[in-house]
């Protein structure tokens, strides 16, 4: 059975006397303002949007978090969502993983010439539906056109911003020997959902990518758990090895994985094998790493594991100070080796 | 997952780690041909199970590290052509070239193409009937028949726009080249049990008889790899030196007749350079005449200048197991996996890299 | 060098001609299309071994048991040369 990918139009789209985007489209002109008009303001009404100032003015007070990311995926369209789920829930994660609840966004398109206006809507329907999941604003933005071969279909950049929660205190200099590496779920999904599309693998059960807006999940935990969660970082490019070998080298601490409690999915797993590829490396979405104090680990778990987003929880290793500046793991048959930075892209093996 | 996952008992692992220690007297100097293997010793954690009595040296059954600069140099060139799709495994593109890697020739614009099998390259073909789909057809005797079979497929649907760039290398004469060498320290072979299921076991015995070296044949999973030190150090212990065959599951002595026959039909055996080592008489594989419009050096009439390799770069030495890489003035400070001078360093199971992730987990604490 | 992995053959999906054969192969939960051209023995429910998308070898099942019975073996063996004190 191969992987079908539904384009699950939920708002009907509005009738354009036109198919596809084309320079005009972001002049600045008529047809930008059509455009605008007729599609990206309806769909994303909301008070400060529909002032339609070449900025968004509003009040935040207090401690505040603020973090920007560009959405360049290839392809647009996969199993579990597309590029404009992404470009919320990818910067609303970011901002949670600060302790903070994304309030507004801004919004900016580079769209290439010939992109067509039905995978236009598509991705903003994405976009309108996860930022209402995620109780998030689109406050301002910005839509650009290039020339056909200057672009690839659309790149979307969105920053978020938002207040800190009063209980929160992330930062990796809070982490000490003894705490507890918890990941939130199912590693590798998200990478290997794209992988089976480049690569024509077809799943018994699909595998979809994993991209979900966890402010609420983390925001839960933080209230109940406050400073005790010491660090908490999405691992996307370059997956759960990578964040782990970033606080490595910035605490000089060690952190010690065992293999066997790596929460992996058994088709994601299958896949990484044929492919020779490395879970530990791979892009992950919806997902995240918490390291918390070793005495509120357990309850830290159960709660989690309670949350929709969590169900997979696991914990997974500790920190110690055995190999400063390194990441460690003992291997499911018992060797330990050390889990080094991925060197440049990850590439399928022969070998 | 089955014929897989059993083979990654942890208990049986423990048993047979104990076995070895039991049977080990003398200190013993393993060589494992493959990346394969050698990739699986480092991802597992093996190589700091074993007794200290065992060496494992990392042989050059790495078609990455071994593929000589001229030849990246070559995919390069044609990867640089109008009208070219240059389509090559994962693990070749960050191989450096005397100039550039195909990764930073595909930053710079080249239409380079990352497959998981020829036969895709034979599709693209096909379906791109202007362009012209060069396959670059690196590996060892295992991969030759897929582009073995992939140029006869071609040539089965009449396609003209589709060739190979061959750059294949055989095991038994690198495995005679190392053991020929004055200052050999191999005192036994983990021989490639993928290897061996295409071609066979035969032209392995009499290597084991000249040199008076024992050879298991492997598969690649942790049972199967100690196993086969298993059954190596049980003949070095006793004086023998037999070839023994580990993978029967996959591995018969005669190997696969259809591949050879493929093999056969489409390759000619020819010298090849190994990266660090140097030519290697009648050690490689080239598109014979009979398919030369598949052969991409014949159809581009490639004729670019020989590259020499990085002089600082000591990989020859190691791959043959007469160096360490911890024994190379550059390993760590200027060649790096990052920034590599050679290739046993750009792929994960080059000798220099997994010597590289691994080394420093010398000073793992053992529980 | 040379990954291969096992995979369950379960279709066979196109005999374009005497040699040229293709079947479904399903690894763990993950299906590829396989070129079965080496292994014209191979029938469905066998185990195959799979490397760049061709199937290189039909998994002996016999001989892979034999893998688990090698140490057990060797015990046996052993305790028959131990002399008994």
């Amino acid at each position: 059975m191969s992987t079908k990918i539904k384009m699950n139009i939920s708002c009907p789209m509005p009738k354009f006397d036109f198919d596809v985007i084309t320079m005009g489209h972001g002049s600045g002109g008529l047809l930008t303002h059509k455009f605008l008009q007729s599609g990206v303001f309806d769909i994303l009404k909301n008070d400060l949007l529909d002032q339609q100032h070449d900025g968004a003015i509003f009040e935040l007070t207090g401690k505040t978090a603020f973090s920007t990311d560009s959405y360049v995926i290839s392809p647009i369209f996969f199993p579990g969502g597309n590029i404009g789920d992404l470009a919320i829930n990818g910067t609303v994660n970011d901002i949670a993983m600060c302790g903070a609840e994304a309030k507004y966004m801004s919004l900016g398109f580079i769209i290439e010439e010939g992109f067509t206006m039905k995978e236009f809507w598509e991705v903003l329907v994405s976009i309108k539906n996860a930022a209402d999941k995620a109780n998030v604003k689109i406050v301002t933005g910005d839509t650009k056109v290039v020339e056909k071969g200057k672009g690839d279909k659309i790149f979307i950049n969105t920053s978020g911003i938002g207040m800190v929660h009063p209980k929160a205190n992330i930062h990796h200099n809070n982490i000490e020997e003894g705490d507890v590496i918890i990941v939130s779920g199912n590693i590798a999904n998200h990478g290997i959902a794209i992988m089976s599309i480049r690569e024509g693998l077809d799943f018994e059960t699909a595998i979809e990518s994993d991209t979900v807006n966890l402010n609420h999940t983390v925001l839960r935990l933080i209230n109940t758990f406050g400073n005790d969660i010491k660090f908490l970082r999405d691992p996307t490019r370059g997956g759960v090895a990578s964040v782990l070998n970033e606080i490595a080298e910035l605490t000089q601490l060690s952190f010690y994985l065992e293999q066997s409690l790596i929460p992996l999915n058994d088709a994601v797993e299958g896949a990484c094998e044929m492919l020779g590829l490395d879970p530990l490396y791979v892009a992950n979405e919806g997902l995240f790493l918490a390291v918390v104090k070793k005495e509120i680990a357990q309850s830290f778990l159960t709660s989690l594991k309670a949350d929709e987003n969590g169900t997979h929880a696991a914990i997974i290793g500790e920190v110690t100070h055995t190999n400063p500046g390194k990441v460690i793991m003992k291997s499911r048959v018992g060797g330990k080796r050390i889990v080094t930075y991925l060197t440049g892209e990850q590439l399928p093996r022969i070998c | 997952m089955k014929f897989l996952t059993e083979y990654r008992d942890p208990e049986m692992v423990v048993q047979y780690v104990k076995e070895i220690k039991a049977i080990t007297t003398k200190p013993w100097t393993l060589m494992e041909i493959c990346g394969g293997q050698t990739h699986s010793l480092v991802k597992n954690g093996i190589l700091d199970m074993l007794p200290k009595l065992i060496t494992m040296v990392h042989g050059p059954g790495c078609p990455v590290c071994v593929t000589s600069v001229s030849v990246i140099d070559e995919a390069i060139y044609l990867a640089e052509q109008p009208h070219v799709i240059l389509c090559s495994f994962g693990d070749m593109l960050r191989v450096p070239g005397s100039k550039k890697s195909l990764l930073e020739a595909k930053a710079e614009g080249a239409d380079i193409r990352i497959l998981y099998s020829p036969l895709e390259a034979v599709q693209l073909a096909k379906s791109n009937p202007d362009k012209q789909v060069v396959f670059f057809a690196v590996g060892f005797e295992t991969t030759a028949p897929a582009n073995a079979l992939s140029v006869v497929h071609a040539a089965s649907l009449g396609l003209n726009n589709y060739s190979i760039l061959a750059s294949h290398v055989l095991v038994p004469p690198a495995m005679e080249a190392i053991l020929g060498d004055d200052e050999n320290t191999i005192n036994a072979f983990l021989a490639a049990g993928h290897v061996c299921t295409i071609m066979g076991i035969d032209e392995y015995y009499p290597i084991a008889e000249k040199y008076k070296c024992p050879i298991v044949v492997t598969g690649f999973e942790p049972v199967d790899l100690l196993q086969g030190i298993l059954m190596a150090v049980q003949q070095l212990e006793r004086g023998e030196y037999k070839v023994e065959n580990q993978y029967a599951r996959s591995v018969q002595r005669e190997g696969n007749k259809m591949a050879k026959e493929t093999i056969q039909k489409v390759f000619t055996v020819s010298d090849r350079v190994w990266r660090g080592i140097g030519n290697i008489p009648e050690s490689g594989y080239e598109v014979n005449e009979k398919y030369k419009n598949f052969n991409a050096r014949v159809k581009f009439k490639i004729n670019i200048p020989l590259a020499e390799e990085n002089k600082e770069c000591i990989s020859g030495a190691i791959m043959k197991g007469l160096k360490k890489p911890k024994e190379c003035p550059n390993f760590g400070i200027q060649c790096k996996p990052e920034h590599p001078l050679g290739a046993p360093m750009v792929s994960s199971e080059g000798a220099c890299a997994a010597y590289y992730h691994y080394a420093s987990a010398d000073e793992v604490v053992l529980e | 060098m040379c990954l291969a992995i096992p995979g369950k053959l379960i279709a066979i999906t196109a005999q374009l001609d005497d040699t040229f054969r293709t079947g479904k192969v399903s690894f763990g939960g993950i299906q590829k299309e396989v070129n079965l051209f080496m292994v014209p023995e191979a029938k469905i429910d066998d185990y195959l071994l799979v490397h760049v998308g061709v199937a290189i070898s039909v998994v002996d099942e016999e001989e892979a048991k034999l893998t688990f019975k090698y140490l057990k073996d060797m015990g046996e063996v052993e305790e028959l040369e131990t002399p008994i004190n």
